[in-house]
């Protein structure tokens, strides 16, 4: 029933976000006509306007857009004029989808134990060089981190290749400029979240009745640890899915992150809307598969 | 206009979604049930999910990858950095130098042009005749023309391809190419409705015809002009929009066989084309990389046989890489000027205006800034033909603080802030025109006392700005479509919407027009040369400042046949790995 609710809400908000980024695209200066080359009289680029709607009111064109979106049909880039928004979305979401599962399990796989052993360790050199690095990870942006891995790995030590996609060993380098960030922040929530947990009462109750250390840390002290990993996986993962500009711009990546940014640049409405949707609902559901995953991890927690 | 078809459909790419999201759901189903098994009581229930998320992740992950990356095949026999994706591949759709350089190996026209020259050589006409008064063509098409599906390619199939052209709800951009055709610029605009009235014949299959309204000097360029090329009827009105994505039969040397937005267009060679003989690489391979650090080292790394364009090395790299024996440039038929807008007031007088342009040293600044150009003191590139110099733009400081004073600014009193507009996009672009504006300033403020502020804007936003004449100047760059001065020159017509700078003036209309009525070419050269002293030297809505240089990066021992003309086209037919480039 909850669930129920909860998707059900979705509608009402899809539908203003897509009004929103309908209208706030229409107020930004410049439209996707607007080439080193004019069209070539006026009366051409009237014909151009009427031939994608664009000279119709906006509320009447929205109208238009909404219908042939319920019917499944997103419409036609107007960047890429052969395209559909839905080609260009199923070309390159699948790309940044695995790209960021990739990246989401380097995340996962590399901070929780970070965090898991930098707080068991808590105060010794163990601690001090695992948290440096982890903050090392959280403060040299991708658009740094990319190019020094391709200068060390690929140019230098020539171990994987610099850019494109396709085999196994051109993801690698990707997957690590992309997780570092996240898993630097998996590795600080896990560190606190062990930390405090640690220091809880039904650890001391464990210890007491003599439970061995592993079965404290592992059966107990982890599930609750983690809690603060599992929250954050849900908006991290919508943001890994989605793609990223910076990565996919420097490995020549295929996803969809570069089209985020530069179809909002070349005015190209359609392709903006279909993906601020598509980002709006992985989000949506993300979040709702965390509180999802909350109720089987933690028992007190209860679906209203 | 067909409506779009609904892209959920039948594609490959959609049925690659549900089995992905099913097998996931299945391996998590399966996962959950085992870790249930071995829970051990309600207080421990199952394993920390981490892990198996974890698990889930990669190997989702995986299998998206297949689906994704390991269809691609083999390695292209050529691989060729052009530029950015283009909007299209659709001939009547593009413009871009990139665009046009995509289309050129998919769609060929009456006539192609030279990879050498750049001029029209025969493509689909094996001949023509011209008639004594220049304005009558008739073409003779080959025999041996067919569609990369098979089926004859024929004389309807050229009319059906011109007059989608001038169709005016297509909307075609570069439709006022075909002015110089009797009664085309009639239907285009809509005065007439009848086709007929375009002097446009195909009397037989292998014969079309075309008659002129006047001599055209560049008439034969036209014919070898992509925007012009031959396209499928069928196919375009079976699939609309996206009829290019759709397997279509093709006319040139090479069929798409994909194209993924930000990876690569893939060619494949045309084997039932006529000169598929002498077509060396089966496989081509267009990158669209947009990252000009990711180009070099793709290009370093051998993954690249040829750069073509030079927003696509980094900008700061540029004089290292001028060194390099593999960095090539030829002049080609490209002005860098500053558009000026006549409108405003402070601009509205010709004195200020020349003496804006009289302050400028060109020469000091291609030294700095571009090194590979040609100072421009005209409009019109050195290399065009058909051309003929007249006196231009000159660096005199003196006459220019005179002509400040005469217009009643001594030392630039009183004269208002202009504020200079360019654009932020593009590669080492940028960059450039931020350096540009920075000598300019530094030029005017210096000579005639005039303060100007830069306005760096999204490119979208700057062309708009400078098509609604919002600027004051405005960074500018024109590339010729054909090998004459009239593609500069007609840009600063009254009607023309390129013209960007709201200066307009009836006598050098006139003079544009007397020269495309005029046939003998000496006499044409002169009324051209004395538009473009108007223009430059008295006018002064723009101020040249270079002629651009094209640019290619390649090792001629690796890879043969990147020449550089004054088109900047480079087919790719004509280009081969060498033994040594072969991997």
């Amino acid at each position: 029933m909850y669930f129920l609710r909860r998707i059900l809400f979705f509608v009402p908000l899809l539908l203003v976000i897509s009004m929103l980024s309908f209208g706030l695209l229409r107020l930004a200066p410049g439209g996707p006509f607007d080439r080193e080359r004019a069209p070539a009289s006026a009366e051409i680029e009237r014909q151009l306007r009427v031939r994608y709607h664009l000279d119709e009111p906006v509320p009447v064109q929205y109208v238009r857009w909404l219908g042939d979106a319920l019917r499944g049909d997103l419409g036609l880039s107007l960047k890429y004029r052969n395209h559909s928004v839905a080609d260009i979305i199923l070309q390159g979401l699948p790309v940044s989808l695995a790209l960021g599962l990739l990246g989401f399990g380097f995340a996962i796989g590399v901070g929780v134990p970070v965090g898991f052993f930098t707080a068991m360790r808590r105060g010794g050199w163990a601690d001090w060089g695992g948290s440096f690095l982890v903050l090392v990870g959280i403060c040299v942006p991708g658009f740094v981190v990319g190019p020094l891995l391709v200068m060390v790995f690929a140019l230098e030590l020539r171990w994987f290749p610099a850019a494109l996609w396709g085999s196994p060993m051109q993801a690698v380098l990707p997957m690590v400029a992309l997780g570092l960030y996240f898993a630097g922040r998996v590795a600080r929530l896990m560190r606190e979240g062990m930390a405090q947990t640690l220091r809880s009462d039904f650890i001391r109750t464990a210890r007491a009745k003599g439970l061995g250390e592993p079965a404290i840390l592992m059966r107990h002290a982890f599930r609750l640890a983690v809690m603060p990993v599992v929250s954050y996986s849900g908006p991290m993962l919508a943001d890994l899915l989605t793609g990223s500009f910076v990565v996919e711009s420097i490995f020549q990546i295929p996803g969809i992150g570069v089209f985020i940014v530069d179809s909002s640049r070349s005015r190209d409405y359609p392709l903006v809307i279909g993906l601020v949707l598509l980002y709006a609902v992985l989000l949506l559901v993300l979040n709702l598969a965390v509180d999802l995953a909350y109720g089987l991890l933690d028992p007190r927690v209860e679906h209203e | 206009m067909p409506a779009p078809t609904n892209a959920l459909g039948e594609s490959p790419g959609a049925s690659l979604f549900p089995s992905v999201a099913r097998r996931g759901a299945e391996v998590g189903e399966q996962g959950r049930k085992g870790a249930g098994e071995k829970g051990i009581s309600d207080l421990l229930p199952p394993r920390p999910p981490f892990s198996l998320s974890l698990l889930l992740s990669f190997l989702v992950a995986w299998v998206l990858w297949s689906a994704t990356g390991c269809s691609r095949g083999p390695d292209a026999d050529l691989t060729v950095l052009n530029g950015p994706d283009p909007g299209s591949l659709d001939p009547l759709l593009v413009s871009g130098i990139e665009e046009l350089r995509a289309v050129l190996p998919l769609f060929e026209g009456l006539a192609r042009p030279d990879p050498v020259t750049s001029q029209a050589i025969p493509a689909l006409a094996t001949r023509w005749d011209i008639s004594a008064d220049r304005r009558r063509y008739t073409f003779h098409l080959r025999t041996n023309a067919v569609w990369s599906t098979g089926g004859p390619i024929t004389s309807a199939d050229v009319l059906y391809s011109w007059r989608r052209v001038l169709e005016p709800t297509n909307a075609c951009q570069y439709a006022t190419l075909l002015d110089p055709v009797r009664g085309a610029t009639d239907f285009l605009t809509g005065k007439t409705k009848d086709f007929a009235s375009v002097a446009i014949r195909a009397p037989d299959a292998a014969t079309f015809e075309v008659e002129l309204e006047h001599p055209c000097a560049w008439f034969l360029d036209l014919c070898a002009f992509q925007t012009l090329s031959v396209v499928p009827r069928a196919a375009i009105e079976r699939d609309g929009d996206r009829w290019v994505m759709m397997h279509p039969p093709f006319s040139g040397p090479y069929e798409l066989e994909s194209w993924r937005l930000n990876d690569r267009i893939r060619l494949r060679r045309n084997e039932r084309h006529w000169d598929a003989a002498n077509t060396p690489s089966r496989v081509v391979d267009l990158l669209a990389v947009s990252s000009p650090a990711t180009a070099l080292n793709l290009y370093l790394d051998h993954r690249i046989d040829v750069i073509l364009d030079k927003p696509l090395i980094p900008a700061e790299l540029l004089p290292e890489m001028a060194k390099r024996p593999d960095y090539h440039t030829f002049p080609m038929l490209g002005s860098y000027f500053v558009r000026l807008n006549v409108t405003r007031p402070a601009l509205a007088d010709p004195r200020v205006r020349r003496a804006l342009a009289l302050t400028v040293d060109k020469r000091r600044l291609v030294q700095r800034l571009a090194s590979a150009c040609e100072p421009a003191d005209h409009i019109v590139p050195t290399a065009t033909t058909n051309y003929l110099r007249g006196p231009g733009q000159t660096l005199d400081p003196e006459q220019a603080r005179r002509l400040m004073t005469e217009a009643g600014f001594p030392g630039g009193k009183g004269f208002p802030k202009l504020v200079y507009l360019c654009d932020s996009s593009g590669g080492g672009g940028a960059r450039l025109h931020e350096r540009v504006t920075v000598e300019l300033q530094a030029a005017w403020r210096q000579e005639l006392g005039i303060e100007v502020e830069i306005r760096q804007v999204e490119k979208q936003v700057y062309l708009r700005a400078q098509r609604t004449l919002d600027y004051d100047l405005s960074r500018s760059s024109w590339i010729g479509d054909y090998n004459d001065p009239d593609t500069f020159l007609n840009l600063f017509t009254s009607v023309n919407g390129n013209n960007r700078t709201g200066w307009k003036d009836p006598r050098y209309d006139a003079l544009l027009e007397a020269a495309s009525r005029e046939p003998d070419m000496a006499r044409r050269a002169v009324l051209l040369r004395d538009a473009e002293t108007m223009l430059v030297r008295d006018a002064v809505p723009v101020i040249p400042l270079w002629f651009e240089a094209g640019f290619t990066l390649h090792d001629p021992a690796r890879v043969e046949g990147v020449h550089g003309n004054v088109l900047d086209l480079h087919p790719f037919n004509a280009m081969r790995r060498t033994a040594a480039g072969r991997r």
